[in-house]
């Protein structure tokens, strides 16, 4: 997902007797479903890991902005390059609001991406994948959005209000990026024969990277377990991977596409499509910073901000300057 | 020949619009700030919608069957017909902004005067386009003054991008036989009278943001005739890719 493997900084899950009386308040209005607002009380585990969980998924719509722009100056038509534009300045926007959930739990924008550019905080880890054909962008619109959607819809009903009020907006505005990437792949599908093998290529090298967007099996985790406990993860990571596959299946043949799973199967009697292990080494190899474009996505980010710095400054001298000669003024007055 | 003047104008609008717009959508998530990414994309898009509106009108008025994407994808360099000022490099952000200023006060006194053009469908393309000009030239100037006006690092980056560019400004009002034969029919804009308002309007914002005009008055010219640099080559050769590699696709 956008945020993957939030470390809830717990090592249990504590039921209702051995809380506090503040910490049972909390959870029993948790449990009621009222949301729970920025001046709230809150235990400190909760908002610390929500600052991960929506600083992680803005740092993802900030780095996607990435393998898009591969693109955007090679898009097929100027109609296709404003699809993508306006895609990419969704996401741009999608980042901005989302730091700015994250805000309202008393951490700075610059604090938390300060630790993106540091390595401390990962993106998803979708986006160290390459975007190496145009097909890829709708592949990614298709599969990528897609993932995230499923997962997003659900936190819709999270319990922090800032944060559900945020994914109801996102959540709009990535369902119609999933229809604009299929209906690229769909172009591509249905056009000629290179296209075909294009939009093949793309969901190949896509396919896996996209299961993994859910993140390992939850298993016994705690994390997992006390996010779930707070309201603020919904769904279990296998639960949402399966809706994702039986999803995008039925996607996948009406375009004629095949999905590079041997194992993927029609199951009669669970009523889902069984699929194929996933490479799980690959996984934690890219979230811990050995995937194909790791190091390229951030050296980008880094140097976009290092060379910004005399940009920031200037506005910021700027602004102090401006309220000197206010001041000056109104003395002189 | 009304007909080939009124298409060969309309092109070059399209042209700057979609030539200014690929090099923004350079910047895509590399800006100075997020606010900056945003703006910059909102811009290309913009841009982008317009060079639409200018080339398929250029299109049906050649009536060589040329839509917005053969004009686009499917000329080389020396038929494209945009401001040598547009298609220069992004430089640092600096560069960036000084042409899109440059750019942007040009623009605004071409649409306003387009606006009012015996032509229907020129006169309505202006009025939308308008609107959202008027969005870039404000925060063009404003940022302008700010980082003019900002640390010595920033002024002197922005006199550097000022120095760089003015060169590129002079073709802007040289009005060529197309543009004063559209301009006598009250069709078109003839660019040469708008050059006092663009200099009135270049001069008050520099004097905020304690930037100095220069004063040399040698210009290049060319662009609107097809004679370009070497930078617009390269950024078509990226830009037409697709559409070159695999012709007979449709996307």
């Amino acid at each position: 997902m956008y945020a993957q493997m939030v470390d809830t900084g717990m090592k249990r899950v504590q039921g209702l007797d051995e809380m506090s009386a503040e910490e049972r308040a909390f959870q029993e209005k948790i449990d009621a479903g009222i949301k729970i607002e920025a001046k709230d009380w809150m235990p400190e585990g909760y908002r610390r890991t929500l600052i991960r969980q929506i600083s992680q998924h803005a740092h993802s719509e900030i780095v996607g902005q990435l393998p898009e722009g591969n693109w955007v100056t090679r898009a097929p038509t100027l109609k296709r390059k404003a699809i993508l534009l306006a895609k990419i300045q969704d996401e741009a926007g999608h980042g901005l609001y989302l730091y700015s959930a994250a805000e309202t739990l008393g951490v700075t924008r610059d604090q938390v991406y300060a630790d993106l550019l540091s390595g401390k905080v990962k993106y998803s880890s979708i986006f160290n994948y390459p975007t190496t054909n145009w097909a890829d962008i709708g592949t990614v619109g298709w599969l990528v959005d897609g993932a995230a959607i499923m997962n997003q819809i659900p936190l819709c009903r999270c319990s922090y209000g800032p944060y559900s009020r945020a994914m109801v907006r996102v959540c709009k505005e990535e369902s119609f990026h999933q229809r604009q990437g299929y209906d690229l792949v769909m172009a591509m599908a249905k056009g000629t024969p290179e296209q075909k093998a294009m939009a093949q290529d793309a969901l190949n090298r896509w396919w896996w990277p996209a299961l993994m967007m859910f993140g390992p099996s939850d298993g016994e985790s705690v994390h997992s377990a006390q996010s779930m406990q707070w309201k603020i993860k919904i769904l279990s990571n296998d639960e949402l991977r399966q809706k994702f596959v039986d999803q995008t299946v039925p996607q996948a043949e009406y375009l004629g596409l095949t999905i590079p799973d041997p194992d993927l199967k029609w199951n009669e009697d669970t009523g889902h499509y069984d699929f194929g292990e996933i490479d799980w080494e690959e996984f934690r190899q890219v979230v811990a910073g050995n995937g194909p474009c790791n190091r390229d996505r951030l050296r980008t980010r880094v140097k976009a901000w290092e060379d910004g710095e005399w940009f920031r400054d200037a506005l910021l001298a700027h602004a102090e300057k401006k309220s000197e000669r206010q001041v000056a003024t109104a003395k002189a007055a | 020949m009304l007909l080939d003047d009124k298409s060969v104008y309309l092109m070059r609008l399209g042209d700057n619009a979609l030539v200014l717009s690929q090099r923004l959508s350079e910047w895509c998530g590399k800006g100075p700030a997020f606010e900056e990414d945003m703006a910059l994309t909102n811009t290309a898009l913009d841009l982008i919608g317009q060079a639409r509106m200018w080339l398929s009108y250029a299109g049906e008025v050649e009536g060589r069957g040329r839509d917005e994407d053969a004009l686009a994808f499917r000329r080389d360099s020396h038929e494209f017909t945009n401001l040598l000022l547009v298609e220069q490099p992004n430089g640092d952000y600096a560069h960036t902004l000084v042409r899109q200023f440059f750019f942007d006060v040009w623009h605004q006194l071409t649409l306003d005067a387009l606006t009012r053009s015996s032509d229907d469908r020129i006169a309505d393309i202006a009025s939308k386009a308008i609107k959202e000009v008027a969005y870039h030239l404000r925060r063009s100037s404003d940022l302008v003054v700010r980082l003019g006006d900002g640390t010595a690092e920033s002024r002197r980056r922005m006199q550097d991008a000022v120095d760089a560019l003015w060169m590129y400004t002079g073709e802007m009002f040289k009005a060529d036989e197309t543009e004063e034969l559209l301009g006598a029919q009250g069709l078109a804009c003839d660019p040469s009278t708008l050059k006092d308002a663009w200099l009135a309007m270049v001069r008050e914002v520099f004097a905020e943001a304690t930037l100095t005009v220069p004063d040399s008055e040698w210009m290049q010219k060319g662009g609107k005739q097809g004679r370009h640099g070497e930078h617009l080559g390269l950024l078509l050769a990226e830009m037409q890719f697709l559409q070159r590699a695999y012709p007979n696709a449709s996307w």
